[in-house]
């Protein structure tokens, strides 16, 4: 073992670094020109709901009962008046703010948690992945609308209350892919000889099991993106989530209901900026599964 | 009387990838009536791509193709879909290296092989699988009236061989292309599959060619053997002249590098380096920069297939004279 | 300056390296229907044997022969159901800990690719054991291409290249390295050379050779390949539906096989001649299942020597040579087989 043991000092040599998967990734990405269009209008409408206040020409709660329902196009008002003859683009503009936190944030908090979930129930096997699997199955068995709706009408309305039963809405999928991206890696040879070298579970889960399936389950969790915009939008609008007078383009949705005869083009912005977001997070999520390589 | 197989000037390039990889690199080859051929080579030396050309069986859209391919008689590149389909299992078919793929897993054996013959045939039900028990009776499954119920899965590895072969001949074709047949099964059932396909061979006039990486395989069951490279033939010839007279470097640093040569413990001659990047080919001799006898024609241009008139063949400026 | 306690040599050269007692691992797998009662596959069924130290002990089999399955109970990838390894005279995971007994027990497995991780650099994945044991990151890095320069790659061209930019044979050579890296005394290489191209297989068994010699190693080699095998072993070990069948000197076995089943598989390994292919084949059908092994000699569906009892005796390893074993009733004096030594002569 004489060798091995005294090249401790034969470091010099240079080593040729190949790039790493992000790094393929990111290159793989910025061609995608689909991708990369729907990330500049994520990043539009980002940009626009953290600087909405010097964006909105107007105040997005100032309303004037004699300008009510005013069509696209009117002076002053370049998307309209609501019905309470607030200015469109305004609430538009204010309303991705919280739009964005009810459709975004559960995802994340959801990854986190359902993602641990599924790769300790996958990785540990057995009774371990018994028990948090089936208990997961239980919340699966619902319509993920129906729950979500559930959920936030047991815990009552409000912003927190929706952000809750929305992420519990989605611990269990992400549990779900991750249990199974996991049960997979694990199962092959370089996780044994892992083993086979003395190292403990948490070390052989920090090297060797994260970096094989975090691709994967961040895939599908931006995937349900676009799902939980929408479904954060529902609960607004059936008056679960936001309450009114918060601009939010769900709640929007809501209470434009009634104009959708008199002035239909303007009830039916809010819609279009959900749709426009949703999309977009849609396209992104599935340029990165083709950037990620992620079957 | 006309070759079964004759292929001039294939090649084949996967276009699907992010650089084009040209699998094919100009093969000709030909295989007379009854003669099996082994193709003989490594991953990626095309050996397998060449078999799935004769029956068109690559994606046009993800690959370009070039050459005359022509199977008894009929110019596969130019045959129609109905004409294709008729080739297909009635004139030229297949039998893979995993059966378990092969076959269709929700049908019985039985039924698949039926429905093959009614297809082609147009012949009824019942007769058709009358012809499937005696097709199981002929390639030695035991109690065939009972296996022909069997789904695949039911099956054990010999055994489901055994079913594909059955398959493949179930509308007489002339020519059988075997893709590595017996390479993952056990030694003692490979050796039984061997000597079926050349019992059948015979009693059939088949005209085989037959994918293997394992010399001891093609000499086995071969009458002439056809050594790939990196998409080009680069040695044919009788299979016991290859063995004992390799012209072609490549050809002989395979049989020298064989463990059963040297005692045990000795060192083993080896081909320094590993097969190419498809994708990066040399613009010489593919295997130049692993050739000890390489010269600097061999980085310039790849060599071509020069025939010597014995049926022998080798595509090297420097090949071995037989006293080497 | 080694970076591990010493591993030294402690009962001597006569010692056995490892001492396999009855070794038992069965597999529970659910029986036909979807109520069907449970079934064992008996995978690995009562097997002994010792690996000695510094030679190369062979392993050859039909799939379902359990080969594999003692390769992962060597490593301790499964606990066995029943059964004692005693690792240089200390038991596993009694006197000598599992973790001690991991560090000296490495092994090579046939898939070069899924045995990488493909987000790890080569250097990171040689690294990691040794880092796993607490050697500093940086004495673990030049480890590492120190390895690399032993199995023959350029440590400033590869160490900092991922798995899929490397050829077949270099993965394997780069999994050697890593199995080298806790500097172990016992190598396990389960089918390491048979996913290789013919090309490239003889230069990583001179490699494994050069290894051997250099390091001091004892190998377990795996395959199903019997020209490699005879190549590299010392003893050879044929195994045949979860039980030993044969085992002895390589040379012993490979020219003179006291079992049935040794001499029909050599029997099946093409002849290299095409003057003399085989004429018939040595056995009929595919080896049993393992779920439901035959009664008595598991061999005896397929044996053309197979008289009535054989069906119902068990038969233990009878002596066929010096240091030559094979489990046959025609070789067990008085054992009612008609081949079968007389007994008195035994005595």
């Amino acid at each position: 073992m004489s060798a091995v043991a005294s090249a401790g000092t034969s470091l010099a040599a240079p080593v040729a670094r190949s790039p790493g998967y992000w790094s393929g990734v990111l290159r793989r990405l910025s061609r995608d020109k689909v991708a990369m269009v729907a990330l500049v209008i994520i990043l539009a409408i980002v940009l626009m709901a953290i600087f909405a206040p010097y964006l909105a020409p107007a105040d997005p709660a100032k309303g004037s009962m004699l300008r009510r329902l005013r069509p696209i196009g009117t002076p002053n008002y370049p998307l309209g008046a609501d019905e309470l003859g607030r200015d469109m683009l305004s609430r538009l503009i204010y309303g991705a703010r919280l739009s964005l936190i009810m459709g975004v944030t559960p995802v994340p908090i959801a990854f986190v948690i359902g993602g641990a979930l599924g790769i300790i129930a996958g990785f540990a096997g057995g009774v371990v992945n018994t028990l948090i699997m089936r208990t997961i199955d239980v919340f699966y068995a619902f319509p993920s609308v129906l729950l979500a709706v559930a959920l936030s009408g047991a815990l009552g309305a409000g912003l927190g209350n929706a952000l809750v039963s929305l992420t519990l809405v989605f611990i269990p999928p992400i549990a779900r892919v991750a249990e199974s991206v996991t049960t997979q890696v694990r199962g092959l040879d370089y996780i044994d000889a892992a083993r086979a070298s003395g190292a403990g579970a948490l070390t052989i889960i920090r090297v060797h099991v994260l970096g094989n399936v975090l691709g994967p389950i961040f895939v599908y969790a931006t995937s349900l993106v676009s799902v939980s915009m929408i479904l954060a939008s529902g609960l607004s609008f059936l008056g679960l989530g936001v309450r009114p007078p918060e601009p939010e383009w769900g709640l929007m949705l809501n209470t434009l209901r009634t104009a959708i005869y008199t002035q239909p083009l303007v009830a039916a912005l809010p819609g279009l900026m959900i749709f426009i977001t949703s999309v977009s997070f849609n396209m992104l999520s599935d340029g990165l599964r083709t950037a990620m390589e992620v079957k | 009387m006309t070759n079964a197989v004759e292929i001039e000037n294939l090649v084949v390039e996967f276009t699907g990838g992010s650089r084009p990889v040209r699998a094919l690199d100009g093969i000709s080859l030909s295989l007379k009536q009854g003669e099996v051929l082994a193709l003989l080579g490594e991953s990626g030396s095309g050996k397998s791509v060449t078999l799935r050309s004769l029956l068109r069986l690559h994606n046009p859209k993800r690959s370009r193709t070039s050459g005359k391919v022509t199977v008894s008689g009929r110019d596969v590149n130019a045959l129609d879909a109905d004409a294709l389909a008729d080739l297909r299992g009635g004139v030229v078919s297949m039998v893979f290296q995993e059966p378990m793929l092969a076959l269709d897993p929700v049908y019985t054996v039985g039924e698949q092989i039926a429905e093959a013959v009614v297809r082609h045939e147009g012949v009824s039900k019942a007769e058709a699988r009358a012809r499937a028990l005696a097709l199981f009776e002929r390639v030695r499954i035991p109690s065939p009236e009972r296996r022909l119920d069997a789904y695949p899965h039911e099956m054990s590895g010999g055994m489901r061989q055994r079913a594909m072969i059955a398959l493949a001949l179930a509308c007489k074709p002339s020519v059988l292309l075997a893709d590595e047949p017996t390479t993952a099964l056990d030694a003692t059932v490979q050796i039984q599959i061997l000597l079926l396909l050349r019992e059948l061979q015979r009693e059939f006039g088949l005209s085989i060619i037959f994918v293997t990486h394992d010399i001891g395989v093609a000499v086995e069951i071969a009458d002439r053997v056809a050594v790939m490279y990196a998409g080009r033939i680069v040695e044919t010839g009788p299979v016991a002249a290859l063995l004992h007279d390799a012209r072609h470097p490549y050809t002989r640093g395979l049989l020298a590098s064989r463990v059963e040569r040297v005692a045990r413990g000795e060192r083993l001659e080896t081909i320094p380096g590993s097969p190419p990047d498809l994708a990066a080919l040399p613009p010489g001799c593919a295997f130049g920069p692993r050739c000890s006898r390489a010269t600097s024609a061999c980085q310039t241009t790849p060599p071509e297939l020069m025939v010597d008139g014995q049926g022998r063949a080798v595509a090297c400026f420097n090949a071995m004279t037989p006293a080497e | 300056m080694s970076a591990f306690p010493a591993t030294e040599d402690r009962g001597g050269p006569a010692q056995p390296l490892l001492t396999v007692r009855d070794l038992v691992k069965h597999f529970p797998v659910r029986g036909k229907g979807w109520l069907g009662k449970r079934a064992v596959v008996r995978a690995v069924d009562g097997v002994s044997f010792d690996i000695l130290k510094g030679e190369t002990l062979g392993i050859v089999g039909e799939s379902g022969c359990g080969k594999s399955t003692t390769a992962r109970l060597l490593m301790h990838l499964i606990g066995p159901d029943s059964g004692e390894m005693v690792f240089d005279g200390e038991s596993v995971g009694d006197t000598l800990a599992l973790s001690a007994y991991r560090r000296q027990v490495q092994m090579v497995f046939q898939d070069s690719y899924a045995s990488l991780n493909p987000r790890l650099t080569i250097e990171d994945s040689i690294a990691f054991a040794p880092k796993v044991h607490g050697v500093p990151a940086a004495t673990a890095r030049a480890r590492a291409h120190d390895l690399l320069h032993r199995v023959g790659l350029e440590p400033g061209r590869f160490a900092g290249r991922y798995p899929h930019e490397l050829s077949g044979g270099q993965r394997q050579r780069v999994n050697i390295a890593r199995a080298l890296a806790l500097e172990p005394r016992l190598v396990i290489l389960d089918e390491a050379v048979s996913a290789l191209d013919k090309s490239v297989e003889a230069q990583v068994l001179n490699l494994l050779q050069d290894l051997k010699r250099d390091f001091g190693l004892t190998y377990v080699f795996i395959s199903h390949d019997l020209n490699v095998v005879r190549y590299m072993v010392d003893r050879v070990m044929v195994m045949y539906l979860g039980k030993v069948a044969e085992i002895g000197e390589g040379e012993a076995v490979f020219s003179a096989p006291a079992h049935p089943y040794t001499s029909a598989l050599l029997a099946s390994m093409p002849t290299m001649d095409p003057t003399r292919r085989i004429g018939e084949a040595p056995l009929s059908g595919d080896p049993p299942n393992p779920i439901d092994p035959p009664p008595g000699c598991r061999f005896h569906t397929r044996c053309r020597f197979a008289e009535a009892v054989c069906s119902t005796v068990d038969p233990a390893l009878a002596v066929a040579g010096a240091e030559h074993r094979a489990a046959c009733l025609m070789l067990a004096p008085g054992s009612g087989h008609g081949r079968a030594p007389a007994a008195e002569l035994a005595a």
